[in-house]
């Protein structure tokens, strides 16, 4: 179960898509992460029919899909990053298919055996995943839940349960890299905090060092996914090579370390 | 039995809402307005109204004489929603869906397409009502039904070609909800069939259940009975729901006609039921065709409008129960269905028909003559001319089939 205050400085957390471009990658991306100042990782199960998820990540998701990853391998990974030395709390972030095939109880005791530390399903609304909390959180697990631009008079009820944090959608659409972002989000912000008892982070759409110096002050976290999804498509031949795969790591850490720049110089609040 | 569904969308286990929470709100907005539509005669009335003056109901029932003749057993009679305006029972959906985001105030309908029927009828509501409309279809099906695509543009509607995943039905699917969750503020998302997140099975089989009410009453006036059997295709499944759902609760068989492509025992079929398992797609709870580890299979038919790897909660529901007896069809027998229909009848049906049609054939051969079988003839053939041509190797080898 995530355990986090809202007092401390505002959340680096990255997404990675679990298999890409490739299995024993996605560990060493996951490291860099961490030493790139992540809070916490958001580690994506690829799909075949990702409905929340723009190009970018869509690409990524058939890489790994060639690279037949699965739920089940996914979790399995954790088990590795952290016998490589990965630290901070990682989230599985699944569409609810995969979880229903592997089997929900079988699904939370793996998830817990391998020390994941919640899990994020996009498409199971507040209303059809009374089940999954449960299991979730019997499992000690935290689950993650969403609020949306449209969610209004459903903020509250969201908030009520929530666990680990909040996961606030920037802006209306699926994941991508937007050039702006709504004037509206700062005031649905605003609301969201003042009903939650958790942390609250935002995503979607996020991919620019100025979107966050000027979000930071607003949340508690900050989700980057696709950014840096696409950052590791370019890298992806020199990732594949052992030869060049050092270097391409090192750049990648360093893209990332210049995207949450803002955060570092982060003032207690 | 017709209380379903619940008030959290679901046919016993089936159903429900697996969208993401961007969603949610206007799928509520949805039901709240679809609700009150559907019990106000106003609505009810214009809704027919449409029907009536634009799409040329109530279609006829015809007796298949020849073909009753032919196979020397129980009456064979056709429910020919072919003859609706656009050619297809798509187009009772869309009307409703359309006089519904007119009542929202929605000016912009988003569709989805596989081969085209779903997109040319939204296309023509949309210019019928003075909305914008933007269809996504699959490249691969772009490619494979230039004319239907050429057909949305004439009616005024935007085509894009959707690139994702395997380039047909199901990526245009994905990518049609993608672009709601991208507009929905003021899109409206008139989805084809009844599948989905709820309310739109449920919506979409109140606006397609008339086919089967008047099946009914004309069947009644003809033969003074109800039919024993009533038989219509599925792929996602509005026709059959359409055609049954009047049948339910009465003492007559039902029968669901699968694609069974080249084989249910290949991997190159539509046999959502008969070889599916349970998960969710596109926002239901229902069977799909899908590996071990969850990720949804590219299902296979000849016939593009069941080319679809789920099937309508309400199926999963009505085969669960036992209600609705759920078979499939080959290609070929449904090609060779087609072509006896065209020859004994002088109708060219759709190839999804032609499905339903080839089981109706075989039931009738082992029935007796005081029997009766009902067929939803859910559209005509002339899209598929040019399927037909290939399969028969450029129409050379056209002869009188021996059925």
């Amino acid at each position: 179960m995530l355990k986090l205050s809202t007092t401390n400085k505002t959340m680096f957390i990255p997404f990675i898509v679990a298999g890409d471009p490739y299995p024993d990658v996605t560990v060493e991306l996951a490291l860099a992460l961490q030493q790139a100042g992540a809070s916490i990782l958001e580690l994506g199960v690829p799909y075949s029919d990702p409905l929340a998820d723009g190009p970018i990540i869509q690409r990524a998701a058939q890489r790994a899909l060639k690279h037949e990853m699965t739920l089940k391998k996914a979790i399995e990974l954790v088990s590795l990053m952290r016998k490589k030395g990965l630290k901070i709390p990682i989230i599985l972030f699944t569409y609810y298919n995969p979880v229903l095939q592997l089997g929900e109880e079988y699904f939370f005791a793996l998830a817990r055996k391998n020390n994941v530390d919640g899990v994020l399903i996009p498409d199971l609304p507040f209303e059809e995943s009374g089940h999954i909390r449960q299991l979730s959180e019997q499992s000690g697990l935290s689950f993650i839940s969403l609020v949306a631009p449209t969610s209004r008079n459903r903020i509250k009820k969201i908030a009520s349960e929530a666990q680990g944090f909040l996961y606030c959608v920037s802006s209306l659409g699926v994941t991508g890299i937007r050039d702006t972002l709504p004037n509206e989000l700062y005031e649905f912000l605003a609301e969201v905090k003042a009903h939650s008892r958790v942390p609250v982070a935002v995503g979607f759409g996020i991919s620019r060092s100025e979107q966050i110096q000027t979000l930071k002050d607003h949340c508690d976290g900050v989700v980057i996914g696709s950014a840096l999804v696409q950052k590791i498509e370019q890298l992806a031949d020199c990732l594949k090579q052992e030869e060049t795969r050092k270097d391409a790591l090192i750049e990648f850490q360093q893209y990332a370390q210049s995207l949450v720049e803002p955060l570092q110089c982060n003032e207690m609040r | 039995m017709r209380a379903v569904p619940d008030e959290r969308g679901r046919f016993g286990d089936f159903g429900g809402k697996f969208v993401p929470e961007t969603l949610m709100l206007p799928i509520e907005e949805i039901e709240r307005e679809l609700t009150k539509a559907l019990a106000d005669e106003r609505f009810l009335n214009e809704y027919l109204q449409v029907l009536y003056e634009y799409s040329g109901r109530p279609t006829t029932l015809t007796f298949a004489k020849n073909l009753t003749e032919k196979f020397n057993g129980a009456k064979i009679y056709l429910k020919r929603e072919d003859l609706n305006h656009t050619g297809a029972h798509k187009i009772n959906n869309a009307i409703g869906q359309a006089l519904l985001a007119k009542r929202m105030g929605k000016k912009k309908i988003i569709a989805e397409t596989g081969a085209g029927q779903h997109g040319v009828a939204a296309a023509t509501v949309a210019a019928r009502f003075g909305m914008e409309c933007i269809v996504f279809m699959g490249e691969e099906d772009v490619k494979r039904q230039e004319l239907n695509v050429f057909r949305m543009k004439l009616l005024g509607a935007e085509v894009v070609s959707v690139t994702s995943g395997n380039k047909t039905l199901k990526d245009a699917t994905n990518e049609a909800i993608r672009y709601w969750v991208q507009h929905c503020d003021d899109h409206y998302y008139m989805i084809g069939s009844v599948v989905g997140p709820h309310p739109y099975p449920l919506m979409v089989r109140e606006f397609q259940k008339i086919i089967g009410e008047e099946a009914k009453r004309q069947f009644l006036q003809r033969e003074g009975k109800l039919p024993d059997v009533v038989v219509a295709c599925v792929g996602g499944g509005s026709n059959a729901i359409g055609m049954f759902y009047p049948f339910l609760e009465e003492d007559v068989a039902l029968v669901g006609v699968e694609a069974a492509g080249k084989g249910v025992d290949t991997s190159y079929h539509a046999a959502t039921i008969t070889k599916g398992t349970k998960g969710v797609i596109h926002g239901s709870f229902t069977y799909l065709l899908q590996d071990k580890h969850g990720q949804i299979i590219e299902p296979y038919s000849i016939s593009a409008g069941l080319d679809y790897p789920g099937v309508g909660p309400e199926h999963a529901y009505l085969a669960s129960t036992g209600r609705v007896q759920y078979d499939s069809i080959t290609d070929d027998e449904a090609l060779a269905a087609l072509q006896l229909t065209a020859q004994e009848e002088g109708i060219i049906p759709a190839i999804e028909s032609a499905h339903a049609l080839a089981k109706a054939f075989q039931i009738a051969k082992e029935r007796t003559k005081e029997e009766a079988v009902l067929v939803c003839l859910s559209g005509r053939g002339d899209k598929d001319v040019q399927t037909v041509m290939n399969y028969l190797q450029g129409g050379e080898c056209v002869e009188v089939i021996n059925y």
